[in-house]
This record gives C-alpha cells, structure tokens and sequence, in this order.
C-alpha cells in the first residue's frame, strides 16, 4: 500500500466570484522510501495538493476525494494531528521559517521538547545530532548562532534538522532549493537523497523546476491546471514524455534548445481557477490537438504507474 | 549623553530629564523635602496659609503645611499611581489582545466586542463611575482608572500579533508541532512586548494625570496623604486669595503631563532604530 495515496482530489475555494477550483483532480500515488515529485506551473495547485495533506488549506475550502490517505488514515479527519508528528514541512524560504531574534539552539529545542520528554542536556545532544546529520559541520557552534548568521544552505539544513527532529517519515518539500543558488541548492538535495536512504523518510518534492525532478526524484507527477496529466518514474517521464505539455514543457527547457537560439515557449495561458473544465485543459495550448480534445475528457493512456491523460493513441507523438 | 540629546532632540531631552527629576525626587523624598513630617501629613496651624517665602519655598496650606514638602511627597503617590494603572492594564489588556489575535475567530469576536464596551465609555466619565462605586482610596482609584485603560492595550497586543501570527516561522513552528503556549511565550510575546512597554511607559503621564483627575474630585487619595489631585482641590476653598495652595500643585501636574506628552512624541519620531512605538 502506498504510504500517500491520492485519488482525485479537489480542492475549491468559495469566493463570491464563484469556487475557485485550485485542484481539480489530482492523482498521487507515494510508495514509502521514494522521492515524488510534483511538477507545473505557478497556478496548477501543486502546492495546494501539499497543503491540503497538511491540512492547511484556507477557510472554507472544500476537499473532496475518492482517497485521501496517509498510512491507512483519512487526511481530511487526521492532518491536523499527522502533521508535526508524521508529515513535516521543508518550506520554500528557510530565512523565514526561522525566528530571526531566537538561536537555532531554543528553535531546535522547541520542536524537540515537544515531541519527547528527556532533560535538557539530552536534547542539546539530540539537537547536535541532528544538526550534525544534515551535513552541518561544527554543530555546536550552529546552536549558537542566530538565523541571520547562517547561510541559506546553512539555514535550509537547520529547517529540514527541525522537520526530523518531530520524527516525521513523511516530508513535503515545498520548492526547497528556490531561495538558493545552484550549487547550494543540489547540496540540499543531495542531503535528502541521503537522508531518504539512511533514514527510509519518504518525500514529496513540489518544485516548478525540471532539474530538481531530474536530480532528486524517483517518480514525478506532471500537474496542469488543477490534474495530475502524467506520472511515472523520472526517467521515463523526462526521456519519453507522454502528455503534449510534458513535451512543451521539456522543450523548453534551455538545453534543449540550440545554443542562441530563441527559446521555445508555450503559447497561451493557463484556464482561468474559476473556469469550468469540459475536455482536457490544454487543449487551447496543444500543438496537437483535436476536435475531441476540447469536449471529452482525455482517457488514461499507459499502464501500472506509467499514466498519462491525452485522447492522442499511445505512439503518436 | 550627546548621542541620547541627538536621538531624542533638545525637547525630548529636557522632557526626559523631567521626568527622571521627578523619579528621583520620588524616591528621595524624605531626604529632601524641607519638612519631611508636614509631607507626610502632621499639621503645623501656627503657620496657616502663609504665601510663598524663604522659609516656606511655595509657601503653607490652610493646616500650615509646606507645598513644597507636600509637593514633594505627593510625586510618590502620583507616580505609583500611574505605573500601577499601566501595570493592571497590561495585565489585563495584553492576554486579552493576545488570545484575540493569536486565535482569532469566535474568541477574537467574544474578546474584541468585550473590549469595545469598554471604549464605548468615555473614559473619565467611566472611572468617575467606577471610582464612586467602589469608593475612595488609594487601590480603587487605580483599579477605577485602569479599567479605562486596558482595552487600549488589548487592541494594541491584537493588532501586534496579527502581524506576527502570519510569520512563516509561527507557522512552521506551528507545523513541528510546537504548542500553542510555548509559541505564545517564545515568538509572540516578545515581539509585541517591546511596542507595548514602550507605550506603557509612555502612557504613565497620561495615567497619573487622570488618577489626579479623580483625587480631584474626591475620589481618589484620601488625606492626609499628599497627593496633587487633592491639593489642588482643597486649595480651591481660597481661591484666588491664597493662589498658591492651587497653583502649585496644579503647576506641578502640569509640567509632569507635559514632559510626558514631549517625551512620547520624541521617542516616536527619534532618529536612528526602529520607531516601533507609534500607535
């Protein structure tokens, strides 16, 4: 049984514009000891999806799902209490998730004290520890300082420590590497890679970015407007792409392209969250498309873990 | 010293040295005063009334009394009355405002709407009435003031934490399962602490001002403590004949509201550091 099972979830927003339909139906399926990623564009509601598992979504939000589970148990009733227990969060900006006025030493001893009872001398040693299975060098002089005297590798380190010291086996990484520079941000996912062999944690990597998947995943699922459109394992996703925006989107990645050459670009815009959906949603976008496109939804093409939505027969590319 | 008189400005400068003035001579009062006994209340009838003179610096009372002595002795009281009304009011006014913002929804309505009753008053009209139902004395006019207080201070806490509550680090806290107390006292509090203090600290003035109000009007500090409120009221009865029993203590609260007042605006707009304490 997969550890994060998802089948079709909705997540819709009631305004007075009408719901905005953040997620649509999104698909996910996370064995325990695998790094997922979750790939689209700003606006297709991955981070919504991992929200949603953390039961922050907004005020009034409606989830609906045919599963919604996590380890057997139903994530609408029990995120609140799963998380901080057995989900945690690596959020995107760790110089904000940090209190800048506070050392990393109380901040590491709050989260500590708060999931195991043992004397103070314990927990510094316990924070050393992790601090030190992060791959921070002189942790002691770490749970000294203060956030700002990090850097944000440093201070991105501090953050996952946190999430391991509440003895979460499930973390959701919201765009870990953005704040970063390249190199320090394939650091920090190198340091999961590690931690997820070593520890057996399970992941679920949002990132808009098509290296982190090709780097750091062992699936991925492809999110377009609200649905998961493609999931795989990496390698095939990336190598033989088999939704049309897969395609685009490999495109137009810089390498892709010849050197000086212009860079491809998806024309077109994604559906507005309020709109209804009747077909697939790329349509209007697709290179590719059909008639039939735009008024049936697309069927699932592909087999066991290798699913893409599209009405194109498989080997047509 | 020269770095405070640039931070704070040639007025503020003097208002702060007003105030610490009157701190000291709070606490230095018996040392002092000419006459430590007639501060502190024994009549002296062979020298009633008597103007302004050598002897007597801002002359007697109608119990022969020296102003200055009273005077003197009447700035502890007016002092411990107005840190003590900010003091009850904190201790009021920022659980409330922190429960409110930091839980938001029914309990920040049921805390808010509370607090609104309170503003609906005007404020003095508020501790007249508070003061005549739990009558005269030194701890009920303080309770009478401060329960006009508070409500300030909870919106300000409020107002503060809503700020901070949205901080990506509360909620990763939050999220590491860190409770809801320990989050309080570790991430909320101090920060809204600081722009509170300083409020408070500026809000003393203000508050003494109204405790004297009350004395005023009898529903303060009973005699034979000194305290100016009541002395400028008992001067009242040889008005403008014996001018300074009134006037004296009058000027006192005066120049006391005043530095205050110049002090809290030149520690709003001082230069250099964050300006923090606006409100």
């Amino acid at each position: 049984m997969p550890l994060l099972e998802i089948k079709n979830l909705s997540v819709s927003i009631p305004t007075p514009d009408g719901d905005v339909h953040a997620v649509r139906a999104v698909s996910l399926d996370i064995e325990r000891g695998e790094i997922h990623g979750v790939i689209g564009e700003s606006g297709c509601g991955k981070t919504m999806t991992g929200m949603a598992a953390l039961g922050l979504v907004p005020k009034g939000a409606r989830i609906q799902a045919d599963r919604f589970h996590f380890d057997g148990e139903d994530l609408r009733e029990n995120a609140v209490r799963l998380r901080g227990r057995r989900i945690g969060l690596i959020s995107q900006d760790p110089a904000a998730a940090l209190n800048p006025v506070l050392s990393i030493a109380s901040q590491m001893d709050d989260v500590i004290r708060a999931h195991r009872d043992m004397p103070r001398r314990a927990r510094r040693a316990e924070a050393a520890g992790l601090l030190a299975a992060t791959g921070l060098p002189d942790p002691e002089r770490v749970l000294r300082s203060y956030p700002h005297q990090l850097s944000g590798g440093m201070q991105q380190r501090v953050v996952i420590a946190q999430a391991l010291a509440t003895g979460a086996d499930f973390l959701i990484a919201d765009e870990p590497t953005t704040a970063l520079d390249v190199s320090v941000g394939a650091q920090v996912l190198a340091l999961l890679r590690k931690l997820v062999a070593e520890r057996g944690l399970t992941v679920l990597m949002i990132t808009h970015d098509m290296d982190v998947i090709a780097e750091a995943c062992d699936r991925a699922t492809v999110l377009y407007a609200g649905r998961s459109i493609e999931t795989g394992p990496v390698d095939d996703v990336l190598q033989r792409p088999g939704h049309p925006y897969t395609r685009a989107l490999l495109a137009a990645l810089p390498d892709a392209a010849p050197h000086a050459a212009r860079l491809s670009a998806i024309e077109g815009s994604i559906p507005a969250p309020r709109s209804t959906i009747a077909g697939c949603a790329f349509a209007p976008r697709c290179p590719q498309a059909m008639p039939v496109c735009a008024a049936e939804p697309p069927p699932e093409r592909g087999n066991d873990g290798r699913r893409w939505l599209c009405h194109l027969p498989e080997g047509t590319r | 010293m020269k770095k405070l008189v640039h931070r704070l400005g040639i007025p503020g400068s003097i208002a702060l040295a007003i105030v610490t003035l009157f701190v000291l001579v709070a606490i230095l009062a018996p040392w002092i005063a000419p006459y430590p006994l007639q501060g502190a209340g024994a009549p002296n009838v062979i020298a009633k009334l008597q103007p302004p003179s050598a002897s007597y610096w801002l002359g007697t009372d109608h119990l022969g009394r020296d102003i200055l002595s009273r005077i003197i002795y009447g700035t502890r009281v007016s002092l411990t009355n107005g840190l003590l009304i900010v003091a009850f009011s904190l201790l009021i006014g920022l659980p409330v405002g922190l429960a409110a913002g930091y839980f938001g929804g029914w309990i920040d309505e049921a805390l808010m709407r509370g607090t609104d009753v309170f503003l609906a008053f005007p404020a003095l009209l508020l501790a007249v009435l508070m003061a005549a139902a739990l009558g005269p004395g030194f701890l009920n006019s303080i309770i009478a003031v401060a329960v006009t207080w508070w409500p300030w201070y909870a919106r300000l806490a409020r107002a503060e934490v809503l700020v901070l509550r949205g901080q990506p680090y509360v909620e990763a806290a939050r999220l590491s399962g860190v409770s809801h107390p320990r989050i309080i006292i570790r991430h909320i509090l101090p920060a809204t602490g600081r722009p509170l203090t300083v409020q408070a600290a500026l809000d003393v003035g203000p508050a003494l001002l109204t405790a004297a109000a009350l004395s005023f009007l009898g529903l303060g500090i009973l005699p034979p403590t000194a305290d100016w409120g009541q002395m400028v009221d008992a001067g009242r009865k040889f008005f403008p004949a014996r001018w300074w029993y009134s006037a004296m203590p009058g000027m006192t609260i005066f120049i006391i509201a005043l530095a205050f007042s110049v002090l809290g605006d030149a520690l709003r707009d001082r230069k250099g550091g964050a300006s923090r304490a606006s409100a």
